[in-house]
């Protein structure tokens, strides 16, 4: 018989042999159906491009009725949540500083004098604009909600308050990164970002491959122990990382001009712990997958949400509060906090030290995890 | 010799999920034997084998391993016994030499540059020691995958299937050097499904569905069969004829075509010669005694065995 060039039952054939394949390995099958709907919760709900109640500290000492009445109108707006509505001037600045809200909003002892007299009141805004996009929407909103608040003010002082409206200022104090250049957000991440990508993957494969080649058996057959094969997979791929921290950091300066505020020594140690906790992340990940292939898929898998949710791409506070919580998981969020607390707010060790400790537990838990996943055996 | 078997180990069970691999295997090798490993595939040897040099943990039973406790000193027993696995397992994108000195750094051996050199020039691979061993044909793999397994002068050399895809001049060198080393004192086991090679063990085992079945020196295992086996001859036509009538037939338990002759194998002597001589004398074939092999042997033990499984 004369074989055809092309025939339906062999097309047939291959298809149903590619589907068998592909339901036999779960891990695959899991994540085709996994990843969309992973993806549609994760872009769908949880990013927001403008982002709305964030974070605010409130420094007034005399909290009279126009400082609340523009605490109230700042509120309404929606892109203002005041945390710490008493704030201290030095407690506000260790606040911003830290990353823990995006605007300190001050408002003088002297504005309610000020209002009364119709004698150009001001209020400071200064907003943490080391993510540029976080700070743009509530500023832009800001001179309208501020003035209208007074106008709203009625009563006997309802005309100095409308005189005072036409004259109030608000001066706006852009920290961190005064021309709002994206760079200065990015660049620091990337650090963050490149990190995380390699040192997980590459460990991650590092290990699957002797399973997979069968170097494995023999391997443990001969006198090593699990802290010593562990150890010799994850140190040169420390190195790894540090020659490309030291080129991150180098293009930074050289290329992008980011500005580098803070200390090196603690930069440099908190980018070592957060190696470390994701090459021991990348171990366990070995430990768990049967071959290279899903190894990658796995990395892949953790990889996506992390870089979605830790505030690298888009606003961390301005994903609502779940998402926030979800987003607390990942090593990345907490070194990009660090990150950019230390090169662009100059944070020193006290400021960072909520990430770099929650750093160090996601390290320490993980190699706990790994060492007892770790066969020593081949069962 | 001395009086402590170099592997004791008694009702090693093993399962995984609700297959039972190894079930109740009780093995002994006295030091500077060599003891041949056999049964078909997927029985139990490769298990059992690891079960031995603690890179699995029984679920049942307990051994002795070179006199230490293979539930409890997997790693004295790791440094003491070479594992020669199935599959070549060493680092294909290493070199032959870096190979060797990995080795020899996790066995932290003295002189470990000096051992490897000589182990290269053992080997004969010296002027290709910087070749990558991904690229040695398997016989070379095998021979390189051997040395690696001696440099550390383990007491104990367990093989599996060392010698599966190797041409049989590789193998004949590779049994030749299996023999020096028992000469010298070590003792060695090893998996295979070759009868040449079973036949050249000081005592054989014979595991099937992870039960062992048999064991003693190939005379002791082929006369404990009891079988009786003749052999017929002709032209291939008639020996062809004569197979097809015997399949079956009252005594026949095996019937087995080597070229133009055919072996017929039976425990009831009687019923067999019967059947033979009848069929012989239909076809014109010549029967005359022969001598029963392993293989006839092994080939009922493995029928045998597959029943009692059913």
């Amino acid at each position: 018989m004369i074989s055809r060039l092309f025939s339906l039952a062999r097309l047939g054939t291959l298809i149903a042999k590619e589907s068998i394949q592909m339901r036999r390995d779960k891990l695959t099958f899991g994540m085709m159906l996994g990843v969309p709907l992973m993806q549609l919760v994760l872009f769908g709900f949880a990013i927001n491009t403008d982002p709305k109640e964030l974070p605010a500290a409130l420094v007034a000492p005399t909290q009279d009725r126009y400082t609340r009445a523009m605490v109230t109108a700042l509120e309404l707006t929606d892109y203002y949540r005041f945390i710490a509505p008493d704030a201290s001037a030095a407690e506000a600045e260790r606040m911003i500083a830290r990353g823990d809200v995006a605007f300190v909003v001050t408002v003088p002892s002297d504005f309610g004098r000020r209002v009364a007299r119709g004698d150009h009141p001001t209020i400071l805004i200064e907003a943490d604009a080391s993510d540029p996009s976080v700070a743009s929407g509530a500023i832009s909103t800001l001179s309208e909600v501020a003035a209208d608040a007074l106008l709203r003010e009625t009563g006997q002082e309802a005309e100095a308050a409308q005189r005072a409206a036409t004259q109030l200022r608000v001066a706006v104090h852009r920290r961190y990164n005064p021309e709002g250049i994206t760079q200065y957000n990015i660049v620091p991440g990337l650090l963050g970002v490149i990190l995380q990508l390699t040192m997980v993957m590459m460990t991650s494969m590092a290990l699957t491959r002797e399973t997979e080649r069968g170097t494995m058996e023999n391997l443990l057959s001969m006198p090593a122990t699990p802290l010593e094969i562990m150890l010799g997979k994850i140190v040169p791929y420390l190195i790894v990382g540090a020659v490309q921290v030291a080129v991150v950091l180098l293009a930074a300066r050289a290329m992008f001009s980011i500005p580098f505020v803070g200390s090196l020594s603690l930069l440099l140690f908190g980018v070592f712990v957060f190696v470390l906790a994701l090459v021991i992340l990348g171990y366990l990940i070995s430990t768990v997958s049967r071959t290279q292939m899903q190894a990658m898929q796995l990395t892949f898998f953790f990889f996506l949400p992390s870089l979605l949710l830790s505030g690298f791409m888009f606003p961390f506070r301005g994903m609502p509060l779940w998402a926030q919580y979800l987003g607390e998981v990942f090593p990345l969020t907490h070194f990009l906090r660090l990150v950019r607390g230390v090169m662009l707010k100059g944070a020193d060790l006290a400021d960072v030290a909520a990430p770099l400790a929650a750093l160090g537990i996601f390290a320490a838990l993980l190699t706990l995890v790994t060492l007892a996943r770790f066969r020593r055996t081949l069962d | 010799m001395s009086a402590e078997p170099a592997i004791s180990v008694k009702g090693l069970t093993k399962r995984f999920g609700d297959k039972t691999v190894v079930n109740d295997v009780s093995l002994t090798v006295q030091r500077g034997e060599i003891a041949g490993f056999l049964g078909p595939n997927g029985s139990g040897k490769t298990t059992t084998i690891r079960l031995m040099c603690g890179l699995l943990t029984p679920d049942a039973g307990e051994g002795i391993v070179l006199g230490h406790d293979i539930r409890k000193e997997a790693r004295r027993i790791k440094l003491k016994v070479g594992y020669m696995t199935q599959r070549f397992s060493f680092y294909e994108d290493l070199t032959i030499e870096e190979n060797l000195r990995f080795v020899a750094g996790l066995y932290r051996l003295k002189r470990a540059r000096k051992v490897v050199e000589e182990t290269l020039q053992d080997l004969g691979l010296h002027s290709r020691r910087k070749q990558l061993a991904g690229s040695l044909s398997g016989g070379w793999k095998q021979r390189l995958a051997l040395a690696a397994c001696i440099m550390h002068k383990p007491d104990l050399l367990l093989l599996d299937e060392p010698t599966a895809g190797v041409d049989p001049k590789a193998r004949r060198e590779f049994w030749d050097e299996i023999h020096a080393l028992a000469a010298k004192g070590l003792t060695v086991l090893v998996s295979t499904h070759y009868m040449d090679e079973a036949e050249r063990c000081h005592r054989i085992n014979y595991i099937a569905y992870g039960t062992l079945v048999a064991r003693g020196t190939v005379e002791e295992v082929v006369a404990e069969a009891g079988l009786t086996t003749l052999l017929l001859t002709g032209t291939s036509a008639q020996t062809s004829k004569a197979g097809a009538r015997l399949k079956g037939a009252q005594g026949v338990e095996q019937v087995a075509h080597f070229g133009a002759d055919l072996h017929v194998v039976g425990r009831d002597g009687a019923a067999l010669r019967a059947s033979a001589e009848r069929v012989a004398a239909d076809t014109g074939c010549t029967l005359t005694a022969s001598e029963t092999s392993l293989e006839d042997v092994f080939i009922r033990l493995m029928s045998e065995s597959a029943d009692n499984m059913q």
